[in-house]
């Protein structure tokens, strides 16, 4: 023990006489584990909110009775159907709004509610108070996030905008972000939908699905399985695991920095372990020492680097929520909620990543003689040997990466053969890098420049994990930028085709939609009206979006359609055709001319494929097909609308008056540039996070290549005095030290360019594919990657300017001290 | 149904029941079951009041508790014995009636059981009036549900003229595993216990109204575990009673048997127990066969336990002595099923028995508090 | 060609100013060779550092060949190490990432005076020849000296500043490295001021120094 102590004693001495390595060393790692911590906490926050809203009624699982077409389901339905012995429960949802705050406000009874509902669990957390729950003043209980949203404390009484005051609040950790759950007697009060309700839940036993309805009831009420909320973690998944890539892209990013400063450590501590060997400590009790050693530090980097994700992740939360709610409608929590789980992941990364960054030096030093110390290996050798062997390896990774492109298909293997792409090309750096410094210094006239490129030579191997990362992460800039981009051109070209008519408006039910008729016919502006209808429908047991419409020039016109029969549209309006979304196409292996069935109702419809059309940035498949045939066959009510052509300036006027005489709110009623407008804001931020993350990572690389400067910038005095002594100033050689490693970076910088546009093609192509289900075309961006660029030499120059300006600001005595010690 | 809910509301509705055999740790000064929380604000049951029918077949929501009880003594047509219960408890969360509707706050509770020699079933359900899963009417026709549980009045056709609505009832109760349809008459009239229906159940005054109809003549159908249907007669009693509260504080539990004695007589006798006193209060009543009734005082009641059985982790009593020489009876009364168990969420025994000595026949016992 | 005249200089220490030099004079003419000898931390390598330029005087002045080295900016002190003064070093301090050619043109092309046939020349008589091409880490001890020699004579330095030129290197060997390095000084006509703590090496040059304490007394 007592040699394992004073070992451990004389290693870490190390670090306080070098401290700005060590600050490398627990930078490194603490940024690999803030970011990748960071992300995962975001993903944890999102998916424990999809659990949430899932599991709140037993989500897919719970089969539930809902009215039909012009009925209202009512207590009586309840009432009729308990007394025939049917397990159902009564629910009633609607949204409210408690401030500036929109809300969803579900009643419940909690004596019949399932018991596989997580809203049972929800009122059960309550204990003795269900009592109160079920009488006056009641109770609201939410989830700690919505109350902290919302600002308040438990047992606050908050005032709806309708002007309805709720029961004091309790707290129920498993309600849904953003949800009210009370009473349902009390729903129906505050929502003022005396005896309404929205669904009967029935419990989850095959006997009552299987059992026929009560004959008057069968006509009045149908079966309604899965909700959407289930499909959110399926759906969610390629967003979750794209922001994964991006951490774990950061994580290694990070363990580069902690690689490079434990092998520098290691180097300068090979004399000290040879010492201590020579003393009698055995070469086990060293590794064991230097293995205690990188988890202390590890632990230590790895619990501020915890705090620095927590703290990431609360500011990335908003961008992310709203991101999901875009993309998805999926609801997260705005504030962070986690378990002690996350923190043990966390700590257990960043333990896992330390080893694996010091698992060379320890390797190393297991096999350190102890008496070889006479002859350092030749460092030119050593170093070809190592950029041959890297350089092996990086082709390996290729060659791995397209098998996996062309072979695999599946998100994961995407990223798989991704992830193999980019770190091949980082190891193939060094050997690029010697590559072009060979031309330099083959090129180079005079002394100094001869040195100048000699130098070089050696440096790479000592920068090249700094610039590794550097690449990675300008590629990944260059990349994701260029994906960004590119889909927002896109999005943008289609949205001016999809948006085709000048007003659109939703009825919220068939009265609505009734009304909207009667007055729109009087509207002489109008030229034509376009009804549709919507209904979420599946097919192949995945969510489907059915919208039914009326062939009309409008849509022969604009519609983004990619490929399709002749007279596509004709035989849509057949009823015995539909145009289909290339998600649908890619995700069900369907062509024009296919046919497909639709089990809408009891009869099967066949359908024959009459076209596909572009449909960026929805997660589900999606149909058109003609209005009134959906109709004949929905058995649920349609979610009704009408599309208006008239002339673009007369629009506002027309929203205005809608508003006015109809009663109409919000989305109601809309004109294309409002529409425009909420879909491009939708979309600029489902990629705020995205941009976020990217931006920190070359942030991060900026910082490894500080810390490895830094590092290197100590041992580089040895090689830079006997220059000095030759009459080379101490601020001249600085100034060369700085033009070379900016020569180093600018290659690289330079090199990251065609990866990131090879990455970007690979999201486009493959990625996105996989996991959106439609193809980009690839847009170059010159401008985006002259301002990466710009960017990533900003930080090339900051992270170079200070350690060699440091080096040009020591003593004469600091660098005179090189002749009179040993090296 | 979900237990932990359950339990959660059944601490609230009756507000400290046990759940296990560690009895002691039930707080002593509710009663069992909560039935001797304080009245509050609730309605209270005061002596020298008087019943009247139909009305007082309805709920009485003023009260915090209130339950209609039928059990009946069934034999199938090879002779085997059974035994049945329905029951439906009704529970008030506040006294003020809540505000209507979903809100009224009355919360209700039903079980139903059926035992036969070697086995016993139950089940249990809970609703809300709120909603129209559970309550009373009395027009068009009597009746009495909770979900498809029910008691209904049957009106013979070409009968136009109307008795009291309880002279013939339907009961109706099915789950998974029990189901039965029984039809019960009689032409006898209701019998109130104690004074005029004040039944009192404590020397402190605590007291609930209480009439029954010990007189029916059942026929009907039961569904068992085995899924046969078997045609099955015999003899029922109801039990009506109604209170805000019903025990002392310091009572935990209590014995009850209904006998059904020969010569169309009957004979109810209650104990209620204490922590450390089984015998803190008796009370009975001698109904003959008339209908006319007297009302036997606590010191004119022996019962004795003279053998217990383990059921559900708990030492209850099965097998009693029974002594009331007034008039002349001194009885041994056995179970035909001593693991009649309801292991509902508030625990009770509850089963047929059978009993022999001065007098013979069949009856009913309820043990609550083991 | 070197006037030193009442230099002083010390370092800072936890303990205080630690006085190193103490008025230190001293004049060494062109062809001349002067060994300074002393105790390890007499001051000898420090005094060295400062007629170098490597480092600053506290009070004093030091000329070489005319110029005065002291208080002037560090890159006047450069160009005069460039071009007028050579220095030899314990660790031979070469540039690793050159090959012996290069290293030993290195500082000859540095001040433009770069000779090929004089370097061919040196080389030969230095017994360099078939190195070249290698490495400096490749390369014994003596041999590195020697590239060091080397490298500082191709560049025909009128000054030559030596500190333990032959400390690293085993007796045998040193003696051989010095014996070269004499002659050459000799055969270049420069000046040599070299630190040693061998009275046996210092014998061998024209004027012995020993720096005790600070001080300088004069043994020849």
């Amino acid at each position: 023990m007592r040699p394992l102590v004073q070992t451990l004693r004389a290693l870490l001495a190390h670090w306080r006489r070098h401290p700005v390595q060590l600050a490398a060393w627990v930078v490194g790692l603490m940024l690999a584990t803030a970011l990748w911590s960071g992300v995962q906490a975001l993903n944890t926050q999102a998916r424990e909110s999809y659990d949430r809203a899932a599991g709140l009624f037993a989500g897919a699982a719970q089969p539930m009775l809902v009215a039909r077409e012009g009925e209202t389901l009512t207590d009586d339905v309840f009432a009729t159907l308990r007394q025939a012995g049917w397990p159902v429960s009564p629910l009633l949802e609607g949204r409210v709004r408690v401030g500036e705050q929109a809300l969803t406000l579900v009643g419940i009874d909690p004596v019949t509610l399932p018991a596989e509902a997580a809203a049972a669990s929800a009122v059960d957390q309550t204990g003795f108070e269900l009592a109160a729950f079920l009488t006056r003043p009641g109770l609201t209980l939410a989830g700690p996030d919505t109350l902290q949203q919302l600002g308040v404390e438990p047992g606050a009484e908050l005032r709806l905008a309708s002007g309805a005051l709720l029961p004091p609040l309790a707290v129920a950790s498993t309600v849904p972000p953003g949800t009210l759950l009370v009473d349902v007697g009390l729903a129906q009060q505050l929502l003022q939908r005396p005896s309404e309700l929205s669904r009967l839940l029935v419990a989850d036993d095959p006997r009552w699905q299987t059992q026929a309805l009560p004959e008057d009831l069968a006509e009045r009420l149908y079966w309604q399985h899965g909700q959407s909320e289930d499909d959110l973690t399926r759906l969610t998944d390629s967003f979750h695991l794209n922001l994964t890539a991006l951490g774990l892209l950061a994580f290694v990013v990070g363990l580069f920095i902690v690689n490079g400063a434990t092998g520098l450590a290691f180097e300068q501590r090979s004399s000290l372990l040879r010492t201590l060997r020579a003393c009698g400590v055995s070469g086990r009790q060293v590794v064991l020492a230097l293995l205690f050693e990188v988890l202390l530090l590890a632990l230590v980097a790895g619990l501020l680097g915890l705090l620095l994700g927590y703290g990431l992740a609360a500011l990335l939360l908003p961008d992310v929520a709203a991101s999901l709610q875009g993309l998805y409608g999926a609801r997260v929590a705005g504030a962070l909620q986690l378990e002690p789980r996350w923190w043990l992941a966390g700590l257990g990364m960043s333990l896992c990543g330390a080893l694996l960054a010091a698992v060379g030096s320890l390797w190393q030093a297991a096999r350190l003689p102890v008496l070889g110390l006479a002859r350092r290996e030749a460092w030119r050798a050593h170093q070809q040997r190592g950029v041959m062997l890297l350089a092996l390896l990086g082709g390996g990774l290729w060659l791995l990466a397209l098998g996996l492109f062309m072979a695999g298909s599946g998100l994961v293997v995407a990223f798989a053969g991704l992830a193999a792409l980019l770190l091949g090309a980082a190891l193939c750096l060094p050997g690029l890098l010697s590559v072009a410094v060979g031309i330099g210094q083959r090129l180079a006239r005079g002394p100094v420049a001869e040195w100048f490129w000699a130098e070089a030579r050696q440096q790479v191997s000592a920068l090249s994990l700094a610039l590794m990362a550097l690449l990675l992460a300008l590629a990944a800039n260059i990349g994701v930028g260029s994906m960004v981009d590119s889909f927002r051109l896109t999005f943008t070209g289609w949205l001016d085709q999809r948006l085709a008519a000048e007003v659109y408006m939703n009825a919220e039910d068939a009265e609505q939609a009734e009304q909207m008729v009667e007055w729109l016919v009087g509207q002489p502006e109008i030229e034509a009206i376009l009804p549709t209808g919507h209904l979420i429908s599946r097919y192949a047991d995945e969510p489907l979006e059915l919208n039914g419409i009326r062939v009309h020039d409008t849509y022969r016109d604009h519609w983004p359609v990619q490929q399709q029969l002749a007279d596509g549209w004709d035989r849509v309006g057949t009823g015995q055709a539909a145009m289909i979304s290339e998600q649908m196409a890619r995700r069900f292996d369907l062509a024009p001319g296919d046919s497909l069935t639709l089990g809408l109702a009891a009869t099967p419809w066949l359908l024959q494929v009459a076209g596909i059309y572009a449909d960026y940035g929805n997660p589900r498949a999606q149909m058109v097909v003609d209005l009134d045939a959906l109709m004949a066959r929905a058995e649920g009510p349609l979610r009704q609308g009408f599309s208006l052509r008239l002339h673009p300036d007369a629009a506002p006027q027309l929203v205005e008056r809608a508003r006015r005489d109809l009663g109409l709110e919000g989305t109601a009623v809309i004109d294309q540039a409002s529409v425009r407008n909420f879909s491009e804001q939708v979309f600029e931020r489902t990629f705020v996070a995205t941009g976020a993350l990217n931006t920190l990572t070359l942030g991060v690389a900026g910082v490894a290549l500080l810390t490895s400067l830094l590092t290197l910038t100590q041992s580089r005095l040895p090689q830079l005095a006997p220059l000095w002594a030759q009459g080379l100033s101490r601020r001249h050689l600085a100034w060369l030290e700085w033009l070379r490693t900016l020569c180093l970076a600018g290659f690289t910088i330079l090199l990251a360019v065609p990866l990131g546009l090879l990455l970007a093609w690979c999201l486009v192509a493959i990625i996105n594919v996989e996991a959106f289900g439609w193809r980009l075309p690839l847009y170059l961006f010159p401008e985006q990657w002259l301002r990466l660029i710009g960017l990533a030499a900003l930080t090339t120059v900051l992270a170079t300017a200070w350690p060699l300006w440091r080096l040009g600001r020591q003593s004469p005595a600091t660098w005179s001290k090189v002749f009179a010690h040993e090296q | 149904m979900n237990n932990r809910i359950w339990l959660s509301v059944c601490l609230l509705l009756l507000a400290a029941c046990s759940d296990g055999p560690d009895r002691t740790s039930a707080p002593a000064q509710q009663g069992f079951a909560g039935l001797g929380l304080a009245a509050d604000a609730f309605a209270t049951v005061e002596r020298g009041g008087e019943l009247a029918f139909p009305q007082d077949h309805a709920a009485h929501p003023e009260f915090r508790i209130e339950w209609w009880y039928v059990t009946a003594n069934l034999e199938d047509r090879e002779g085997r014995q059974y035994g049945m219960q329905w029951t439906l408890f009704r529970q008030a969360l506040t006294p003020d009636g809540g505000l209507g509707h979903w809100q009224d706050g009355q919360v209700w509770m039903a079980h139903v059981g059926l035992t036969a020699a070697a086995e016993h079933w139950h089940a249990e359900r809970f609703g809300r009036s709120g909603g129209g899963q559970a309550g009373v009417t009395t027009e068009p026709d009597y009746r009495v549900w909770l979900d498809d549980w029910s008691l209904q009045s049957v009106t013979a056709p070409g009968s136009p003229e109307r008795g009291d609505p309880l002279e013939h009832i339907r009961v109706q109760a099915g789950t998974d595993n029990l189901a039965f349809d029984l039809v019960l008459q009689t032409d006898q009239p209701l019998v109130l216990h104690g004074e005029d229906g004040f039944s009192l159940k404590s020397e402190r005054g605590q007291a609930s109204w209480y009439y029954s109809q010990p007189f029916y003549q059942v026929n009907g159908t039961l569904v068992l575990g085995d899924g046969a249907e078997r045609n099955v007669h015999g003899t029922g009693w109801l039990d009506r009673e109604w209170s805000s509260q019903p025990l002392a504080p310091e009572q935990t539990g209590w014995d009850w048997f209904s006998l059904q004695l020969p010569d169309n007589e009957r004979l109810m006798l209650f104990r209620l127990r204490e922590q450390d006193n089984p015998d803190s209060y008796f009370a009975g009543t001698h109904i003959r066969s008339d209908g006319s009734t007297r009302p036997l005082a606590p010191q004119e009641i022996r019962m004795q336990p003279l053998e217990t059985t383990r059921v559900a982790g708990r030492q209850v009593p099965t097998v009693w002595h029974l002594e009331v020489p007034v008039i002349n009876l001194d009885i041994e009364a056995r179970p035909l099923n001593p693991n009649a168990w309801m292991d509902t969420s508030i625990p009770y025994w509850e089963g047929p028995i059978e009993f022999s000595g001065s007098h013979s026949g069949h009856g009913y016992l309820e043990m609550t508090g083991y | 060609m070197l006037e030193i005249y009442q230099v002083s200089k010390s370092f800072p220490t936890p303990q205080g100013p630690l006085a190193v030099l103490q008025s230190i004079s001293l004049n060494l003419a062109a062809g001349n060779t002067l060994a300074l000898t002393g105790e390890s931390g007499s001051g000898k390598s420090t005094l060295l550092h400062l007629v170098a330029g490597l480092d600053s005087v506290d009070a004093g002045t030091v000329r070489v060949g005319g110029e005065t080295v002291t208080g002037r900016a560090d890159a006047d002190r450069a160009r005069l190490r460039r071009t007028t003064i050579g220095l030899v070093f314990q660790q031979f301090n070469l540039l690793p990432s050159l090959t012996v050619g290069a290293n030993l043109a290195f500082q000859a092309r540095l001040c433009g005076r770069h000779e090929p046939a004089h370097l061919a020349d040196l080389t030969r008589r230095l017994g360099l020849d078939g190195l070249l091409d290698r490495y400096p880490e490749q390369l014994s001890g003596g041999q590195q000296q020697r590239v060091a020699i080397g490298r500082t004579l191709a560049a025909r330095p009128q000054l030559i500043l030596a500190d333990e030129p032959t400390g690293n290197l085993d007796e045998a060997t040193g003696d051989a490295v010095l014996d070269l390095f004499l002659d050459e000084v000799r055969a270049s006509g420069a000046a040599l001021l070299m630190v040693t703590h061998s009275e046996r090496l210092a014998a061998r040059l024209g004027h012995q120094h020993h720096l005790s304490q600070g001080r300088l007394e004069s043994r020849s």
